[in-house]
């Protein structure tokens, strides 16, 4: 918005969320590379989770404890960006209503709320930067868009992620059915109700299947290693990988989630490691 | 509400213990005891002005266009319609729909004044009687109360001249609907009965107020919709054109 | 088929995910039920703003409540009717038992309740040899099944068609009824001219509502057979079995809802019948019952008020929730093994049933929230879902194994130096672990993932360690 004429630069915290971190880092550098793209500098405090497993267990002690030390670390920074809908939908949404008793807390937790965005919104509602200018980005293939839930109906993300692929040269974006519909992620509920879970990511792997698209894309690593677990345990072919992945232009940069090697059956590729 | 009834005959006592432990339960839950005279005031007026929240667009429009939408809307779901010019051309319009589509000649007909005045016995196809329906009756012509357009609902009034039963156990259920009975919004209806059945500041409710959009129907097996689940496998509108026919009285009275 | 208790939900789960029967119906739910209401709220313009009206309506009301029942009985009484305040499901079972003593009833029918399988009534009317005989076909199905509901507006919604064949001709053959009917259309003649005289022999019928009027003592049905109608039009009594929180003010108000209800339901404009019933027959009248009773229950719902699910009372019973919930598509309504299913069902549940015995529900549920995205009265189940897992977490109700690992994961998440070391080497050891493929086919301490999908490996390194080394190297150069 007001970032072309200021001298300061807008300093963003990157909360690259502890799934990011722990399995896919590229992604926290796809991230950094399109919020620098947008004119902001990216910092990256000291990390770990933002304490959704807790508060969806109902263990609201621990969630709070977590959420006070994102909420120091983060509340210096002009905005907080996330590159999960999940996540970030935490902290802009549940965070208030975790210090709902607790006014001193509860204020800071407005204060980060308001200022904390999920990746594509930062980038196309906030920075309002045009895709294919800023980032030109290309990537030759067909994709379609999973709406991963938090983001879509906590935080509005829907169209933003669509423009800024729009600007990517050579991406076709195909609809699938349903695209709206849970995958069956649900955080610890993937585990603790797996078989639950596996069915309805089934359900999800056949509308993406039936598009004809070569690549799944989402903006929530919870969801996409779930959508590529089971598409490659069901032997597909279509790739899956990260929004940020592709609109920072860093698909050469990582085999898709849950493949090795650029090529399919390239098993042999050997060590890979990220730069 | 005024008391049309001389209460309650011989059945069960109140509970009266349960009453008053709901009503102290709900008074607890919201922390406060009962209302004072003055909160009261202010729902008893939300009662008494009984204001419309909020009607679609689709409930306003001319004369014309909500006619239109009734019909419309009526066979959206499956109601049949046709227009006559006036009502004494009903039990023709009867008879001919009930040949064409090879259905039972035999009538019951709702023991309205205004039907039973009409030259039935004209039509000699036709085998009319007249009362509440039997589990043997197969057709039934009734008058509605009113037509809403907003869904092509037709509203009927049980009492003496509109036994519930015509609306439910025939096979095949004919309504006679004067035009200038059709209004926009489901809100209008409650005006009309309010007029209508008004006893000092109140008004009565009738026993039941049906209000009825299209013939019965199911989806219970595998979601597959089939007409006729329990209740009248068809239902045919005759709308009878009152409002163009006598020109200048239609005009006054849509004032 | 057995009906396990909700305490058994996982087994319960496993069990439907294996009925391929069950897989079917329920593939159709999905595929036609979300497009139709879809359909019927884009058509109506204003679809959103009632929907808010009718919020504030069923607020309002919950915070008077005990005006607007009074008001009610008032007015009730004053058309001939009785009002029946029953605290409990006892209460309203002996209730109605005594009504239908008192005319010695020996068949009742039955309207589509949820409130009469809230308080198991069939099973206590037949233990007093007065036989329950359900009219709404898809009621009609699953008592000839001896099954519960599995949905609120479709009981039936988890048979297949041929399902219904063969349970019409197991039961319908003693009828006379020896071919076995493969047509939809076939299947609801059948059962059209099975219960047609029961109709007319029942001493009473009992329905259940939809709203109660304030300002007229009235209570709606919304329906789309007629059975209902015929169900509280032929016998003697009608005996109306109903809920504190169904009451709303004015005839204008009640449209708000009926404007939003069958649209968020079945994705219909308006449902066939809407119903407002007033009192017993009135002089002239040559049809209709000789008495109008309510029962008004409470079973729970006034503790409700003031507590953190109070939203929950808005519900109107739509449907659309269970419609749209995911979990609910792959495992039907058994599986909850409770009244009301879906996510409106497990947080209505633990409020009627208690914390303990319904503990795996609010858990289960992957919180994608659509369910409060298509709820018309906008209640924030997956905010009340997290309400319960919060009480049961501080009861104790979780088991420890998760208690023990939350606790450990905590631990780490609020040391990130410990965490950070923790990270490094586990991600190492798994993408160790997924070097050849990319991705683990198999973990042992993560079978819940594994069962069914691959997990794929981490890259090797965590972000914050690379990023910290970008950050070293950049400062040297």
């Amino acid at each position: 918005m007001a970032n072309d004429k200021s001298k300061t630069p807008i300093n963003v915290g990157l909360f690259a969320t502890c799934l990011v971190d722990l399995f896919r880092p590229t992604v926290g550098f796809a991230a950094a590379r399109l919020i620098e793209a947008a004119g902001c500098a990216v910092h990256v405090p000291e990390q770990t989770c933002c304490g959704q497993p807790a508060y969806n267990s109902g263990d609201s002690r621990h969630a709070r404890q977590i959420a006070r030390q994102v909420i120091e670390s983060f509340e210096i920074y002009d905005y907080v960006v996330v590159p999960s809908g999940s996540c970030g939908g935490m902290i802009a949404v549940h965070y208030p209503d975790l210090f709902a008793d607790d006014p001193d807390w509860n204020r800071r937790a407005r204060a980060l709320a308001a200022k904390t965005f999920e990746l594509t919104t930062f980038l196309a509602d906030v920075m309002k930067i045009d895709a294919a200018e800023a980032i030109s980005a290309a990537h030759d293939g067909t994709a379609t868009y999973h709406d991963a839930c938090a983001g879509l109906r906590e935080l509005g993300v829907r169209d933003q992620p669509r423009e800024l692929l729009a600007g990517v040269k050579d991406l076709a974006l195909v609809e699938m059915d349903d695209t709206e519909a849970c995958c069956g992620f649900g955080g610890t509920f993937c585990v603790k109700y797996g078989e639950i879970s596996t069915d309805i990511v089934s359900r999800k792997t056949a509308e993406v299947v039936k598009t004809g698209a070569d690549l799944l894309l989402a903006g929530d690593l919870g969801c996409l290693l779930n959508i590529a677990g089971r598409l490659k345990r069901e032997g597909s072919s279509v790739q899956v990988r990260h929004v940020a992945e592709v609109l920072a232009g860093m698909t050469g940069e990582v085999p898709p989630i849950g493949e090795i090697g650029s090529e399919r059956g390239g098993e042999n590729n050997g060590k890979k490691d990220g730069n | 509400m005024s008391d049309n009834k001389s209460g309650p005959k011989n059945g069960p006592k109140t509970n009266n213990a349960g009453r008053a432990a709901i009503l102290g339960a709900i008074r607890q839950s919201l922390g406060r005891p009962e209302l004072s005279t003055d909160a009261k005031r202010g729902l008893n007026e939300h009662i008494a002005k009984h204001r419309a929240n909020l009607v679609p667009a689709r409930g306003k429009g001319d004369r014309a266009a909500l006619i239109k939408r009734f019909r419309e809307m009526a066979e959206a779901v499956s109601c049949t319609v046709e227009t006559v010019a006036d009502a004494a051309h009903l039990p023709a319009a009867v008879a001919d729909y009930l040949r064409a589509n090879n259905l039972p000649t035999q009538v019951t007909l709702a023991p309205d004044e205004w039907l039973a005045g009409l030259d039935w016995e004209g039509q000699s196809l036709l085998e009319t009687k007249s009362g509440a329906a039997g589990i043997d009756d197969l057709v039934s012509v009734t008058p509605a109360f009113a037509g809403v357009a907003e869904t092509g609902t037709l509203v009927a009034l049980s009492g003496a001249g509109h036994p519930t039963t015509l609306n439910f156990v025939p096979d095949y259920h004919v309504v006679a609907l004067p035009t200038s009975q059709i209004v926009g919004a489901y809100e209008e209806v409650w005006a009309k009965l309010r007029k209508a059945n008004k006893v000092g500041r109140g008004f009565t409710m009738p026993r039941n107020v049906n209000m009825i959009t299209g013939p019965s129907r199911t989806a219970d097996i595998a979601l597959t919709i089939e007409l006729g689940a329990h209740g009248p496998r068809s239902l045919h509108i005759v709308l009878i054109d009152d409002e163009t026919a006598g020109e200048t009285d239609g005009e006054t009275e849509q004032a | 088929m057995e009906f396990m208790k909700p305490g058994a939900f996982k087994d319960n789960a496993r069990a439907a995910l294996a009925d391929q029967d069950l897989r079917s119906a329920m593939t159709m739910l999905s595929t036609g039920m979300i497009p139709n209401r879809q359909g019927a709220v884009d058509r109506l313009p204003e679809f959103e703003k009632l929907s808010q009206r009718g919020r504030e309506l069923k607020d309002h009301v919950l915070a008077h409540l005990d005006f607007y029942l009074e008001r009610f009985e008032r007015n009730c009484k004053a058309a001939g009717g009785h009002v029946h305040w029953c605290a409990t499901a006892e209460d309203a079972r002996r209730e109605v038992l005594e009504i239908c003593r008192s005319v010695d009833a020996k068949t009742v029918t039955k309207g589509k309740s949820m409130i009469a399988e809230e308080i198991h009534l069939n099973e206590f009317l037949e233990q007093h040899h007065i036989e329950p005989i359900e009219t709404d076909l898809g009621e009609y199905i699953i008592q000839l099944a001896e099954e519960p509901p599995s949905h609120i507006i479709g009981p039936a919604i988890h048979k297949t068609k041929d399902q219904v064949s063969d349970l019409f001709l197991k039961h319908h053959a003693k009828l006379g009824r020896t071919e076995r009917q493969t047509e939809p259309q076939k299947l609801v003649n059948e059962a059209r001219e099975i219960l047609r005289q029961k109709y007319f022999d029942a001493d009473v019928g009992i329905t259940g509502a939809n709203y109660l009027i304030a300002e007229t003592g009235s209570s709606i049905i919304v329906t789309n057979e007629g059975n209902g109608d015929l169900t509280q039009t032929l016998p003697k009594i009608h005996i109306v079995v109903t809920s504190l929180e169904k009451v709303v003010p004015t005839l204008e108000d009640a449209t708000t809802f009926l404007r939003i209800l069958a649209r968020s339901a079945t994705g219909q404009e308006f449902s066939a019948y809407t119903t407002i019933s007033t009192g017993p027959r009135q002089d002239g009248d040559m049809d209709g019952p000789e008495e109008y009773h309510v029962i008004l229950l409470d079973n729970g719902r006034s503790a409700m008020l003031g507590s953190e699910v109070q939203d929950m009372l808005r519900c109107i019973r739509c449907g659309a929730c269970m419609n749209h919930c995911p979990v609910y598509q792959s495992v039907g309504g058994h599986t909850y093994g409770t009244v009301y299913v879906g996510p409106m069902g497990a947080v209505l549940s633990p409020a009627l049933l208690g914390v303990a015995e319904t503990k795996h529900l609010p858990c289960a549920s992957t919180l994608c929230g659509r369910c409060e995205e298509v709820c018309p009265v906008s209640i924030p189940l997956p905010r009340l879902l997290r309400q319960w897992r919060q009480r049961a977490f501080e009861a104790g109700d979780v088991p420890s194994l998760e208690r023990w690992g939350l606790s450990v994961w905590a631990f780490f998440a609020k040391r990130p130096w410990l965490y950070g070391l923790g990270a490094r080497l586990a991600m190492r050891g798994l993408a160790y672990l997924g070097r050849d493929r990319g991705r683990m086919r198999k973990l042992w301490f993560a079978g819940g993932w594994t069962d069914g999908r691959d997990l794929p490996a981490p890259e090797g390194q965590t972000f914050q360690e690379r990023w910290r080394k970008q950050q070293r190297e950049r400062a040297a150069s």
